[in-house]
């Protein structure tokens, strides 16, 4: 807290006062760090205070004023981040934008948010933003961090990111009071002003602008960090898109009011092994992410000498048994400790070293649901993974899980100072502390979102379990009947697919229809290892997906969930009667997912309606041509015929068997 | 702090402008007992542009770069590299005085790493003896230091980050490839020989080849002479074409009129012999 000045003793309420803070209580703590030419360099927070000033005042100079949109666009490297904070100072607003975006989408939310200036990464980006400049007449200037490639480009309205903190120098070099201005606008500010805008991934139709408030945002973010007990000395790998809400709370937000030290990877193939020499001490990454570690570790452990898998699912086996409760304090008999004691020396200490896992305190998982093998795996490590439930509006947590109360279903309960209910039918409401003020240009869809009392609608369905604890099931308007009445979620029948390692992708139809049936994507590396041992030949992930091997692979996959299945009351009659495999992979390029990898239905149901149909109409192969979009934006197409194999399903087993979970 | 060297001062500067003579191939010609490979052979390239070999199979195009690396010696003609006339000369020559090359085939250390094989295309620059590098000890710490310096900006430049340490026997065809630009352009050359740098690849692979030989071009000023065979990267890519066939030259100038030139259309395309 300032020690003096007019804001003596109060707590920060924005962002840009928390550097501030930050600044002289921290001076040479580190507060970032990047890899760059092989070495990582770094930045205490008096640095970074000092880069963002001059930043800042140069955007001043180049005319960026209160309430002037900013889209940022880029990975996650420091110089944006600090274009957050810099944009911040002068009451300007955010809109980080995601990378990968294609030139079009980019527009659109460019266009949307009436965005006047652009600081974005490297020459693919501003290729990008001229390419449809003369759509955007708001857009006045584009700012690059990296030079390379952008030297012959017309530079009246281009700028390089140095030459802007260069003005902002000069202006504090020419004016002794510039620097101490600056610091009294951020001080007086009351926390009203916009925070940022994030826009949704799209799930469902457009992005829309969630506009969060600074003051409300801060106060999110030291409820969880205090939840979690983040401090100074923690450490955080920030790898996932900027863009996307649980970048921007968990490394921006928390990494601002904890005063944690972040750290941006060389490049986005390099996370990996970033991961491993940073060590990080709080780490977040959606469940696929530790399905593909998991995928990683069994692919390689298949390949280490007899001995090594020996010892290596000999204290597997132990970890499974006792490595949970030891983590949760249980008591464990004396032999059981020794055991894990020495598996933690031979197999569980070097796997979460090779990880970049070692230090974690805390980790997260959310966005989708994990599979109960899967999260007992890495708990059973050591690791102190635990799930929470959040949304872009809430500017993250609704709920989370304690440590002590974790669960795999369920995703706990819900954080200090959030409230949730759900409603008749069956909807999740919350209302939070960083709750968002509202979708930006768009008053229908925000009047939509909240209730009558000021709850916020999340679109998902839930319950509460025994425990207290939020069990999501699906989209609300997912869920459906098929037509002999019985209950039809499905998520929950993808998600026990995809908890299969061969299984990377799955779709599933039945709303109204006569049975379920489901699209099923291949994981290319599991299944493409597995072709290998087995000496099967493929020359293409169409091939691959096609044989009949896999096909037979998928049939038992298929049959295990029936199983499962019909264990249950209220999912018996949902068993899937129909399958077939993809030709192709499902990508966010081709619309059929969003950018946060979530398979968009709606879509995937018009574009492959044929496939849909013959899965109902009783034929067995099927042609489809289906049109691609390369990574450059060009198209093309696919062909094949696909097979579609029928299933046998159970009769209910009854509440007596509970599923085999 | 070690004391700075700037590994890039380290060859004099030739005092040529921009867009100035730096190689002259004046009537080479080039036999390999009967058969003729180069006959009477004249074009040149000015520094700063990309220069193209263009012409069907067997057309001399990887025999005129051997030539001007110095690994053929042909038989008649001159050859002025950087305003010196040369007739015989050994390729480490020609890498010292500021030549460097990738092959149509790759020619890798496939089991070294990506750093380390970057690293060779050094070589020519050590100064430090062998056995105060043995040592390491001294200015050969300093020197190397120096040098990988600049090596992790060939890898940042060229964004192989990710395979750094991966020894390249292991990589996918296209990074190899990108791997060997690496090494051609740690040895700061005055002219770079691309022999087809898209041969194989893909489309992507393609486009992002492409974009590095232009980035190579602008960034660092290299003057680049390349074979390929794919028309269109050659038509955007290039400066200038020259266009062989059968060991002769059928046509010089820039995409546009040796498209429209009709020796090449026939080269390319065929003609009817009645």
């Amino acid at each position: 807290m300032p020690s003096t000045g007019s804001n003596a003793g109060r707590k920060p309420v924005t962002f840009p006062q928390y550097l501030l803070l930050n600044a002289s209580r921290f001076a040479d703590r580190t507060a970032t760090r990047h890899k760059d030419l092989g070495i990582w360099q770094s930045w205490t927070w008096k640095q970074q205070f000092e880069e963002i000033r001059a930043f800042s005042i140069g955007l001043q100079e180049i005319g960026v004023g209160e309430g002037d949109k900013i889209a940022i666009v880029g990975t996650n490297r420091p110089r944006l981040y600090w274009t957050f904070c810099a944009v911040q100072a002068l009451k300007a607003i955010p809109v980080p934008v995601y990378a990968d975006a294609v030139a079009e989408e980019m527009a659109y939310v460019l266009n949307h948010a009436g965005v006047r200036l652009a600081v974005v990464q490297d020459q693919e980006q501003v290729d990008k933003i001229l390419s449809f400049s003369d759509e955007i007449p708001a857009l006045k200037d584009v700012i690059y961090d990296e030079p390379r490639g952008l030297r012959d480009y017309d530079h009246t309205h281009l700028r390089e990111f140095a030459s802007v903190q260069e003005l902002g120098r000069e202006a504090m070099a020419a004016d002794s009071g510039r620097a101490k201005a600056w610091e009294d606008a951020i001080n007086a500010s009351d926390g009203e002003e916009v925070s940022v805008f994030l826009y949704t991934s799209g799930t469902t139709g457009r992005s829309k602008g969630v506009v969060l408030k600074a003051k409300t945002s801060v106060k999110a973010a030291c409820d969880t960090a205090e939840f979690d007990h983040l401090t100074e000395n923690d450490n955080v790998l920030a790898y996932l898109p900027l863009a996307w809400a649980g970048d921007h709370y968990l490394n921006y937000a928390q990494g601002y009011v904890s005063a944690l030290c972040m750290a941006c990877p060389e490049s986005p193939e390099t996370v990996a092994h970033d991961l491993r020499e940073i060590g990080p001490t709080f780490y977040f990454a959606p469940p696929r992410v530790f399905e593909q570690l998991l995928t990683n570790v069994m692919i390689r452990m298949e390949d280490a000498s007899v001995i090594k898998k020996k010892i290596f699912h000999h204290y597997l086996a132990v970890a499974n048994k006792w490595g949970e409760a030891i983590l949760e304090g249980r008591s464990v008999p004396f032999g059981a400790r020794l055991s894990y004691w020495l598996g933690n020396i031979l197999v569980y200490g070097p796997l979460k070293n090779t990880l970049g896992f070692s230090n974690i305190r805390t980790a997260y998982t959310a966005g989708e649901a994990i599979g109960p093998d899967l999260f007992s795996f890495f708990r059973a490590l050591g690791i102190n993974l635990k799930q929470l439930y959040g949304q872009t509006e809430a500017f993250l947590y609704v709920t989370a899980q304690k440590d002590g109360e974790i669960h795999a279903d369920t995703v706990g309960k819900a954080v200090p100072d959030v409230e949730i209910r759900i409603s008749d039918d069956g909807e999740v409401l919350f209302k939070s502390p960083g709750m968002f003020v509202e979708y930006y240009a768009d008053e229908e869809k925000t009047k939509e979102t909240f209730t009558e009392d000021g709850f916020i609608k999340t679109g998902d369905a839930g319950i509460f379990d025994s425990r207290g604890d939020l069990k999501i099931i699906d989209r609300a308007k997912d869920v459906g009947k098929l037509r002999d009445g019985s209950l039809f979620a499905p998520k929950y029948i993808e998600n026990k697919l995809k908890f299969f390692p061969n299984i990377k992708e799955v779709v599933a139809f039945g709303d109204g229809r006569d049975f379920c049936s489901v699209f099923l994507n291949i994981d290319l590396a599991a299944v493409g290892n597995w072709a290998e041992r087995n000496n099967i030949s493929y020359a293409s992930y169409q091939e691959l997906a096609g044989l009949p091997q896999v096909y037979e692979m998928m049939r038992e996959h298929v049959d295990q969930v029936n199983r499962d299945l019909a264990g249950e009351e209220l999912m018996a009659g949902s068993q899937i009667a129909r399958f077939l495999v993809l030709h192709k992979e499902l990508d966010a390029d081709d619309g059929e997912l969003t950018r946060t990898q979530k398979v968009r239905r709606g879509f995937i149901g018009d574009r492959y309606a044929p496939l849909i149909e013959a899965l109902y109409d009783g034929s067995s192969e099927k042609y489809v041509d289906t049109e691609v979009t390369f990574e450059d934006g060009r198209k093309g197409s696919i062909s094949a015929t696909v097979k579609i194999m029928d299933m046998k399903t159970n009769p209910p087993t009854g509440a007596t068997k509970e599923a085999a979970e | 702090m070690n004391q700075h060297i700037d590994p890039g001062s380290l060859r004099a500067d030739d005092g040529i402008e921009r867009g100035g003579m730096l190689l002259h191939v004046d009537n080479i010609s080039l036999s390999f007992g009967g058969v003729k490979a180069i006959s009477d052979i004249s074009f040149d390239v000015k520094k700063g542009e990309i220069r193209a070999i263009i012409g069907p199979n067997g057309a001399g195009k990887t025999s005129m770069l051997n030539v001007i690396n110095g690994f053929y010696h042909p038989q008649e003609g001159t050859i002025t590299f950087r305003g010196e006339k040369r007739r015989r000369m050994r390729p480490h020559h020609a890498a010292s005085q500021g030549i460097a090359r990738t092959f149509q085939n790759i020619a890798l250390f496939k089991g070294m790493s990506t750093l380390d094989n970057i690293m060779t295309g050094r070589m020519t620059l050590m100064r430090s003896n062998i056995l105060s590098q043995a040592m390491w000890f001294g200015p050969a710490q300093k020197e190397e230091l120096a040098h990988r310096e600049t090596v992790e900006k060939i890898i940042d430049f060229l964004e192989i980050e990710h395979i750094r340490k991966t020894p390249v026997g292991r990589l996918p065809y296209g990074l190899q490839k990108r791997v060997e630009l690496g090494r051609a352009l740690a040895a700061d050359p005055a002219l770079l020989l691309l022999d087809e740098p898209m041969a194989g690849m893909n489309l992507e692979e393609k486009e992002d080849m492409s974009r590095f030989v232009l980035d190579v071009n602008q960034q660092f000023g290299t003057t680049i002479a390349l074979i390929e065979h794919d028309m269109g990267v050659v038509m955007d890519l290039s400066d200038r074409v020259v266009v062989l066939d059968y060991g002769r030259k059928i046509g010089d100038g820039t995409p546009d009129e040796v498209r429209n030139n009709q020796d090449v259309i026939d080269a390319y395309l065929g003609v009817s012999h009645d």
